[in-house]
């Protein structure tokens, strides 16, 4: 067995773990934060995207035991004191999602995207969501949410 | 209270939204019971095998693993094989055990499964258990497998034909070719699809020592059918003891309805474990496992008079519907095919032949338009080649054919009855939209400038709410195709609805609330949406067809009459006033004329519950439940427009305009329907252009994971135009049609004749699908070399 110990959202988890264990297994069944979906085995999905030292990552492609140190943010440590995150708001305000199964990985992708680009054309955004597969919006109203979240955090500045 | 505005029609914001942007859905794989123990499946590795020996000796041995199962225990134990849903006349159904008991016949068919107590333990003894394999050969593409000397894929169906199956009168479609001043022929290959929904199958089965139930989380698009069927056909176990929750779904697409062997094997072994069992899907099994769709081979004619009027249409078609007969796999290439190739024209005479065809493949069930996409792809395609072939602009030619706006209810001569219609007003809607003679312009100065910009119509029209149940029986259903719905108010006049369709991303617990909160004149929070659970839902038949709105918000809408009529009876005594003239109005029940003798919902549903004073031989309490049986499908109808460019360097498709102008009937909720185009968009637009399953010739998948299926992502589409007619469905109380399939069955020939289209300068005038720049580059380089092309 091995040991790690990171900060999962704001909160510094430690535990022992089996060596092989997935990121995304240590968050959902270790930590039993469920909100991180798992939709293939071959990182091309996107479902299990969390934030980890800020940028958006894949949780079933990495060890937990990699993660020694890391600060990490599921979907379930983005809303801040009750209050819904702006990505958030913007996939509710826009219909951004359906069965929303691929939606915590597609919110975490996004804000990491706009991280980068706070005000990205619709090209930008459907280049920059390229990890993540829906198979229920045909991505329509996911750009429009990232577009009223833009312009949401543009303006909280 | 003032009167609400009306829920039904308003884009109200999802309730189901907020739980699932936070990471608090419930789906089965977030369930968890103490005590879980995981299994993992042993696949077969072939297409065709017999199965020599299966030693779990080395598996057994591993600390931590309770068992391996294989399919002759199983079988040897009285479980019964997976029956099937639609029988046809003389139907050939093999028998399909959840475990193989000694052949497998597709590669991924469950051979063996592990039970332990961690997944990656069950993982690892699944490594260890040695199957020995004696490999046949395989039976792959239907249209050969019914070929004289192709391997046996079931011993007793010598021929691999499943079943025969014809439509219409063959001898008015004969006369109509013969009388015919031009016929059109293609031959056309409608491929195979791999569902994908982005949540795997996933269950959860527990037995309770104490009471023998067994309850199964299990991501299901009908719980009750899942129920019924595993309980009275499969595990010979009393429909009272096992109890089917499908919590939150991430998607189904048709992939959710059917009986798989997995829920039945974790049902049958929690039974003899007392351990709860849990097991989801890896992506590879999903593609290997989840029914495909589709998978048609079809020669096809239409017969034409001089003036461009179709005269007669000829369908033959080979479905393959993979080694085992899957639950609708009888259904899908049948009824829910032939009886659409008439389209949205007026067509004397149709003669349709369908062979359902077994082989070494994943069987094949509906998906998401289910035999309508096939047959709307068929029709929308030959429209064009016809048109073409008469020298007639394609549009000119489709509002010729049409049926008239004035002739619905329309009977076709392939059995369904078109409820409602008006194919020239979605059409000319479509079109300026489009802007078409700016367009024409456009395309012309391109085709000069050598490129090649194309354009694609499909007015459509499909089925679905597929109903009444007498007829379904009549014509092979082995269910009932009503929906049930419980309005249960309570006490603090707080509303509870069950109802039976199931939502797995269609956003019911919005929509139907609106239904609801309109009927009974109360605010939508005060309504709860009820769901997917054969424990507190009376009955079900589930989500499927696009039903859920005309069926199941339907019999919402029935037990909300019922409430109102007793709460009104209850309401006029204590206001000892005549029944006749209490009316009920801002959810208060008031004498006709005398506004200020009233009672409240409220103030009737405590009395309903206290009974102190209700009408003599009233029974108390206030709750009604409802079985909605339609007299009829509906039939949602369109035109979609796509605009397209391919590159003439790389064969590459860009997809540049796509417009949808659907007639759904009512509509409910704008924001969630057209969130369902979207998405149906989506799914049919990449059949045309980038999604394929293949097999190599001896059944090997080639198309296994996300890295060889081209699924559509975000940069692959482009914002779609979106506009709606609204012609009211006679069929049911609210005037609602179906949704849910539009999309994908309206999509795929709109992109077909749009890529056609551009390549028409080339003198190409078909390629099969999908439209891959490999395919396309070779037609133009072959086309090149007799017309200049490239």
């Amino acid at each position: 067995m091995g040991q790690v110990s990171l900060t999962v959202n704001g909160t510094v988890r430690a535990n022992e773990v089996e060596p092989r264990l997935l990121l995304v297994h240590y968050l959902r069944e270790t930590l039993n934060l469920t909100g991180t979906h798992i939709g293939c085995d071959t990182s091309q999905c996107g479902a299990c995207t969390i934030l980890l030292d800020g940028k958006a990552v894949k949780s079933c492609s990495l060890f937990a035991v990699q993660c020694e140190g890391a600060q990490i943010t599921t979907i379930e440590g983005l809303a801040k004191d009750g209050k819904l995150h702006a990505m958030q708001t913007g996939f509710w305000e826009q219909h951004g999602l359906q069965c929303g199964f691929c939606t915590p990985g597609m919110i975490l992708s996004s804000c990491a995207l706009l991280k980068e680009n706070p005000d990205p054309t619709e090209e930008q955004i459907r280049m920059g969501l390229e990890g993540n597969i829906c198979r229920c919006t045909g991505y329509h109203n996911i750009v429009k949410a990232v577009q009223h979240a833009a312009v949401a955090l543009r303006k909280e500045g | 209270m003032a009167t609400q505005e009306r829920m039904f029609g308003a884009s109200i914001k999802r309730r189901e939204d907020p739980r699932l942007i936070t990471g608090k859905g419930n789906y089965v794989d977030d369930v968890k019971l103490p005590g879980t123990t995981y299994a993992a499946f042993i696949r077969s590795p072939h297409a065709h095998a017999r199965i020599v020996s299966i030693d779990s000796g080395a598996a057994l041995k591993l600390p931590g693993v309770l068992a391996v199962y294989t399919g002759k225990e199983m079988a040897d134990s009285g479980v019964k094989p997976i029956p099937v849903g639609w029988l046809l006349p003389n139907i050939k159904i093999p028998a399909h055990m959840p475990l193989a008991v000694d052949r497998a016949r597709y590669m991924g068919e469950c051979v063996a499964v592990v039970i332990a107590e961690s997944p990656y333990l069950a993982k690892d003894a699944a490594e260890l258990v040695q199957v020995e394999y004696d490999v046949l050969p395989a039976a792959v593409e239907g249209i050969d497998a019914i070929k004289p000397g192709a391997a046996k894929v079931h011993d007793e169906i010598a021929d691999n034909v499943c079943f025969r199956w014809t439509l219409g009168d063959k001898a008015a479609a004969d006369a109509a070719f013969k009388g015919a001043a031009k016929v059109v022929k293609q031959h056309f290959v409608n491929h195979r699809l791999i569902p994908n929904a982005i949540e795997t199958r996933s269950m959860l089965a527990s037995a309770n020592p104490g009471t023998g139930e067994v309850t199964l989380w299990l991501n299901s698009q009908n719980p009750h059918v899942h129920r019924l069927l595993m309980a009275a056909f499969i595990l010979g176990m009393p429909e009272h003891k096992l109890r089917v929750i499908s919590p939150d779904v991430g998607g189904g697409f048709g992939s959710k309805i059917f009986i798989y062997p997995e829920e039945c094997i974790l049902t049958w072994a929690t039974r003899k474990l007392l351990r709860p069992i849990k097991w989801s899907a890896e992506r590879r099994e999903a593609f290997m496992t989840d029914a495909h769709g589709r998978d048609h081979v079809t020669d096809a004619e239409m017969a034409l008079d001089a003036s461009g009027r179709i005269t007669g249409l000829r369908v033959s078609t080979v479905a393959n519907l993979g080694a085992y007969v899957s639950l609708f796999g009888p259904a899908v290439p049948t009824y829910l095919y032939g009886t659409m190739v008439s389209g949205c024209y007026q067509i004397p005479a149709i003669h349709v032949d369908v062979a359902g065809v077994l082989t070494n493949t994943t069987p094949v069930d509906a998906y998401r338009g289910a035999g309508r996409p096939e047959a709307c792809y068929l029709i929308e395609r030959l429209a064009d080649l016809a048109a073409h072939a008469v020298g007639q602009d394609r549009l000119e030619f489709r509002r010729k054919n049409f049926i008239p706006k004035e002739s619905f209810p329309y009977q076709t001569p392939v059995a369904v009855m078109y409820d409602s219609g008006n194919y020239p007003g979605a059409l000319d809607k479509a079109l300026k939209i489009l802007d078409l003679p700016r367009f024409q312009v456009e395309q012309e100065e391109a085709r000069k400038a050598g490129r090649l910009l194309g354009i694609g119509y499909s007015t459509y029209v499909e089925a679905c709410g597929l109903a009444p149940s007498q007829v379904a029986g009549a014509l092979g259903a082995q269910a009932g195709l009503y929906e049930s719905a419980t309005v249960r108010v309570h006490p603090t006049a707080k509303v509870t609805v069950f109802t039976g369709s199931h939502s797995h991303g269609q956003g019911h617990e919005t929509t139907f609330a609106q239904i609801a909160a309109d009927e009974l004149q109360m605010p939508m929070e005060d309504i709860e949406i009820v769901h997917g659970d054969t424990g507190i839902v009376p009955f079900g038949m589930g989500s499927y067809g696009s039903r859920s709105g005309p069926v199941g918000g339907s019999a919402i809408f029935m037990s909300a009459q019922k409430i109102k009529e007793k709460a009104k009876k209850i309401a006029a005594h204590l206001l000892e006033a005549n029944e006749a003239d209490v009316t009920f109005e801002g959810g208060k029940f008031a004498v006709k004329g005398s506004p200020d003798r009233f009672k409240t919902f409220g103030d009737v549903a405590l009395m309903a519950y206290l009974a102190h004073n209700l009408p003599k031989g009233l029974e108390p309490g206030l709750e009604a439940l409802s079985f909605f049986d339609p007299g009829n499908f509906v039939f949602p109808f369109g035109t979609h427009i796509a605009v397209v460019e391919i590159l003439r360097e790389t064969g590459e498709i860009k997809l540049v305009r796509y417009i949808a102008v659907d007639d759904l009937g009512r509509v409910i909720n704008p924001m969630i329907v057209d969130g369902m185009v979207h998405g149906g968009i989506a799914q049919g637009v990449s059949q045309a252009l980038w999604e394929a399953a293949s097999y190599d010739e001896s059944g090997q998948l080639l198309t296994g994971s996300m890295m060889n299926y081209a699924l559509p992502h975000a940069h692959d589409m482009i914002s779609l135009e979106l506009d709606r007619t609204e012609t009211p469905s006679p069929v049911n109380p609210l005037g609602v049609k179906g949704a849910g399939e539009t999309g994908t069955i309206a999509s795929t020939p709109a992109v077909a004749n749009a890529v056609m289209d551009a390549l028409a300068p080339l003198g190409i005038k078909h390629l099969d699908m999908p439209f891959s720049p490999g395919r396309v580059w070779e037609a133009m380089r072959a086309a090149g070399r007799t017309q200049g092309g490239i």
